[in-house]
């Protein structure tokens, strides 16, 4: 068909998948004693090898392989590259802050790597089964992940609660492809469009979306179907909050952009506002949750969950700046949450020294380093302008408020002010004075790894935040992927509610 | 020579400054030096403002104005007018006494303090002569970080409370207030103030009279919380309290009040007036509020800053009098507050420096020990209560006459705040420089005023001198630039010389109007 050869359309993909397997052959012959850190750094240069192949991408017409089943379009690859940096930058969180002797060191970076390439297919796959499997491939690496810290208690139940969920909602997800099927007679995104138009029961398409709406509702912890977020993040050790808080979410992201105004954008006044509720619910649940929370790693999955809801509301805006805005929202909180957990991971060690807010205090007296970079994050977190959090906020309410959504947007800012309280007491308790014996006095100096995971991400929250103008291009490159959903006579309907 | 782009580098001078800060070492005070530096060099850039403005000239000058982001168009637009030059000036005159009043009070953590200073003058300058909404509500946000850390910081034990308390009560309004800017965009296609106010103008069908009605209230009620405008001054008095000196200094006052200026009475006239009658009864409750707390207080950072509260409201009251001299008077009154309640924090800094205590009935007999500080200090209290000859009471003269002619009861409640400010003010002078020694003036011998103090303190009071002489310098370029907002269908107010002392009037304002 095209002249493209096909394996260029995966090529991220199975540069990821090749690390991942040699690491998997090298791993037996390092001697037991010896560190595993240069798997780290060699499943680090796969993944920049990986992320230089995305960008390769940018050269072929977009277009599709393997029958029909993987696109590459700027969409995809600005996913891609997105969730390549991610990976990056939480393989370098979790060389910086591993101890030599954890078990299996090697099985981890190997693990990030295949859920890097799930990941990755999620966001280029077009055909829903694919979509299925790219999401498995995910979700298993982060369950063995979760889990990854043995000899903590609370582990191996992060890693039970997430798995169950997890499957649960993995289950949704595929009746709700059953059911499209049955409705469409097909699973490819583009094919389910145009059969929607002639479809008998439209209604069981509906159904179907719906469905998978629960499914990926799970993976990004939208409310209501957040509660395992809290318990998983608390579980799990930071490097792995890290890149589980932000690299599936992202992809599952670009799955719900993907099936909704690639395939379903028919059926946007139904879809709308389940969408709208779920954003207002998971703003609110969230901020709410993450002001009664004393550990920090509780409070920012809380506030994980109230980001997915500022990241929902741009869905509701049909416009081609609201996949814009979410795409580019997905970038700002990718940066500026892998950045914290960066601190959090490094400041509180592989297994936790530092839980409670109280434990943080002073966290810029012992380092001015750490606690400036873990003070810009929370700003930006906040939503502070000329931090990459802000103008990720900013494009999404405009979207919204010029759909007509402007309760929406009402709601969406007061709880954002709502949670600059809980971000504050942070903020406030790293530059307070601490105590003699506080326990930050035993924070470790940055380490290499450490300097660069905080460059990555330090620099990209900050240049979303003042020059924005690139990213922005390229979001609205990738949102051009999708036909312009016309906001026609009967969407004024929608904006009423 | 008139420098081009001189707003930004006015406004970035500070942040290059901070980024310096940042690298260099923590040994003696090269912190310190290097901050008086760029304090001193970003004051000298603001004075190229006044030298080079034209008056007579309608709309911003020094205007700079590129595309930023291509869509979402914001656009860096960056101007001034008569209203925002001198509180650019001032800002600048601030940031260096504030920075030599920190010299010695702040001995820890002065890189952090540095920073974040230089870092907050940024943001206030930037929040003058931006343009653009975008970048306008940027810099008003950025505001609040500084302040918060700072107060945070040094707060004593009570510091991250005080800071939360600041920090929430000014940043909620403030979601709300950036819904009205993305609605206004949604509307208008556009965040650049100068055509948003074209097309508000120009366009009256866009909007419904109840959305822009919602519109400009949070637009307002962002802006009276800063200010603070009673009963949203909740978090005034333990910021005050809590706040480092020079962070104090700046924290109340101009930047909400420029706001209202700017944005309410700029793009919202016909709001700003329908909510004027609501805006004049808080003002003045707020005065005589702030004034009879004031009255009661022991500890007098805690009196101080109810008397804030109490002028601040003078300057709300000039405003929705929009009346011509009103709003002469409240940017006056704006500016004069910015240097005399600043001067009045900054001795009270020293009486603390020295003591180590706010608490007034420690104080007592101290003018015979310390003569050049008494001296200062009654200069300074004199120009708060409005003496004529100082600042102060050009600005609460011209904001009461402009205002009496609508509002004559409310005025008439307005002056008793007036007495009630000197009483408060000068009975605090009485307990703490008069009267028998206290033991604790006793007990500790300190020395007066040092070199420092005094290079801080004299040109702040001979300001306030000249500022109550030669007015008509100051007024000249604030009148071109509020005579736009004032009510002039409705112009009751006449200007002539046996309403207002001729030096208070600019003379070819005068000339106008006859």
């Amino acid at each position: 068909m095209n002249t493209t050869p096909q394996i260029l359309r995966i090529l991220p993909e199975v540069i990821l998948t090749l690390v991942g397997v040699i690491i998997m052959l090298v791993e037996p012959l390092i001697a037991k004693s010896s560190s595993r850190k240069p798997l780290g750094w060699f499943s680090v240069l796969g993944v920049i090898a990986a992320l230089a192949g995305s960008l390769y991408q940018y050269q072929l017409p977009s277009g599709t392989a393997y029958f029909g089943t993987v696109q590459t379009d700027p969409f995809s690859i600005f996913f891609h590259v997105l969730i390549a940096g991610i990976v990056l930058a939480s393989l370098l969180i979790a060389l910086d802050s591993a101890p030599d002797s954890t078990p299996f060191l090697g099985e981890y970076f190997a693990l990030v790597c295949f859920g890097a390439v799930g990941m990755m297919l999620m966001s280029s796959a077009v055909e829903l089964l694919l979509v299925f499997i790219g999401l498995e491939i995910s979700s298993i690496s982060t369950y063995i992940l979760a889990g990854f810290r043995r000899k903590s208690a609370k582990a191996p139940e992060s890693s039970i609660k997430y798995f169950l969920l997890g499957s649960f909602a993995t289950a949704f997800f595929l009746y709700g492809i059953a059911l499209v099927f049955g409705a469409t007679g097909t699973t490819d995104i583009s094919g389910i469009a145009q059969a929607l138009g002639s479809s008998t029961t439209p209604m069981l398409a509906l159904i179907g979306v719906s469905m998978m709406l629960i499914g990926l509702g799970f993976k990004v912890s939208a409310a209501p179907f957040q509660v395992w977020t809290p318990d998983v993040y608390e579980g799990a050790a930071s490097p792995v909050v890290a890149l589980m808080s932000t690299g599936p979410k992202v992809a599952a992201f670009a799955v719900l952009l993907r099936v909704l105004y690639g395939a379903v954008p028919a059926l946007h006044l139904h879809w709308v506002p389940l969408l709208w509720l779920l954003a207002a619910l998971s703003m609110t649940v969230g901020n709410l949750g993450a002001l009664r929370q004393k550990n920090v790693k509780r409070m920012l999955a809380y506030s994980s969950i109230a980001h997915a809801g500022y990241l929902l509301v741009a869905f509701t805006a049909l416009s081609a700046d609201g996949i814009a805005a979410a795409s580019f929202y997905a970038v700002s909180y990718a940066a500026m949450n892998v950045g914290v957990f960066a601190v959090v991971s490094h400041a509180g060690g592989y297994d936790d020294r530092l839980t409670l807010i109280e434990d943080y205090k002073g966290l810029a007296y012992r380092s001015p380093l750490l606690g400036g970079a873990m003070g810009f994050f929370l700003i930006s977190l906040i939503g502070i302008p000329f931090t990459g959090g802000f103008f990720g906020k900013f494009y999404v309410f405009s979207a919204a408020i010029h759909s007509g959504f402007v309760w929406l947007a009402v709601i969406g800012l007061i709880n954002s002010g709502i949670a600059a309280y809980y971000y504050l007491r942070v903020l406030a308790a790293i530059y307070s004075k601490p105590a003699e014996s506080s326990p930050v006095m035993a924070v470790p100096a940055a380490t290499l790894p450490l300097l660069l995971a905080l460059l990555i991400t330090v620099a990209s929250t900050l240049i979303l935040g003042i020059a924005p103008g690139r990213i922005l291009a390229q979001a609205k490159a990738a949102a051009a992927t999708y036909p312009v959903i016309n906001p026609d006579a009967d969407s004024a309907a929608v904006a009423g509610r | 020579m008139l420098i081009d782009s001189i707003l930004t580098l006015t406004t970035f001078v500070p942040t290059a400054g901070a980024v310096v800060v940042a690298l260099l070492p923590r040994k003696g005070r090269i912190i310190q030096w290097w901050t008086l530096l760029v304090s001193v060099v970003t004051f000298l850039l603001t004075l190229h403002l006044p030298a080079h403005f034209i008056y007579g000239q309608s709309g911003f000058q020094f205007e700079e104005n590129y595309a930023w982001i291509a869509n979402p168009a914001i656009r860096y637009h960056l101007g001034v007018d008569g209203i925002s030059m001198w509180l650019v000036v001032l800002t600048g005159f601030l940031a260096v006494a504030g920075c030599l009043a920190s010299w010695k009070t702040v001995e820890t953590r002065t890189k952090e303090f540095y920073f974040f200073f230089l870092l907050q003058q940024t943001a206030m300058i930037g929040v003058f002569v931006a343009l653009d909404m975008f970048l306008y509500y940027g810099f008003w946000e950025l505001s609040l970080v500084p302040m918060a850390i700072l107060i945070a910081m040094f707060g004593k034990e009570r510091g991250p409370k005080t800071a939360l308390k600041f920090f929430t009560y000014t940043f909620i309004p403030s979601a709300l207030f950036l819904v009205a800017i993305l609605y206004l965009y949604a509307k208008t296609g556009t965040f650049d103030y100068v055509k948003l106010q074209q097309a508000l103008t120009a366009n009256g069908s866009l909007f419904t009279a109840d959305a822009l009605g919602w519109v400009s209230l949070a637009f307002l009620v962002a802006f009276a919380v800063k200010v603070p405008v009673f009963p949203l001054h909740g978090w005034l008095s333990d910021t005050i309290t809590d706040a480092p000196t020079a962070m104090a200094m700046v924290v109340a006052g101009k930047l909400g009040l420029y706001s209202i200026l700017r944005f309410n009475l700029g793009l919202f006239p016909a709001q700003a007036r329908a909510i004027a009658p609501l805006m004049i009864a808080l003002s003045v409750i707020g005065l005589l509020y702030g004034a009879c707390i004031a009255l009661v207080q022991r500890d007098m950072k805690r009196l101080v800053a109810y008397s804030i509260l109490s002028h601040l409201s003078f300057c709300t009251l000039g405003i929705f009098s929009f009346a011509l001299s009103g709003l002469n008077g409240a940017v006056y009154q704006i500016l004069n507050h910015g240097l005399s309640g600043s001067a009045m924090l900054i001795l009270i800094g020293i009486l603390y420096n020295r003591y180590g205590t706010y608490e007034l009935s420690e104080y007592g007999g101290l003018a015979a020990k310390t003569p050049w500080l008494v001296t200062l200090f009654v200069i300074t209290t004199l120009s708060l209560i409005g003496l004529p000859m100082l600042n102060g009471f050009v600005g609460e003269f011209l904001v009461l006459s402009g205002s009496y002619a609508h509002h004559a009861g409310w005025i008439f409640a307005a002056t008793i705040g007036v007495i009630l400010g000197a009483a408060y003010m000068l009975s605090m002078v009485q307990k703490i420089f008069y009267g028998p020694e206290s033991a604790m003036i006793t007990r500790h011998s300190v020395a007066d005023l040092g070199f420092r103090e005094h290079v801080i303190l004299w040109p702040m009071a001979i300001l306030m001198l000249v500022m109550g002489v030669a007015s008509p310098y100051w007024i000249k370029a604030i009148n071109g630039a509020v005579t736009g907002l004032a009510d002039t269908a409705t112009q009751t107010v006449t200007y002539t010389a046996d309403h207002l002392p001729a030096d208070h009037l600019p003379a070819d304002h005068l000339l106008e109007k006859r």
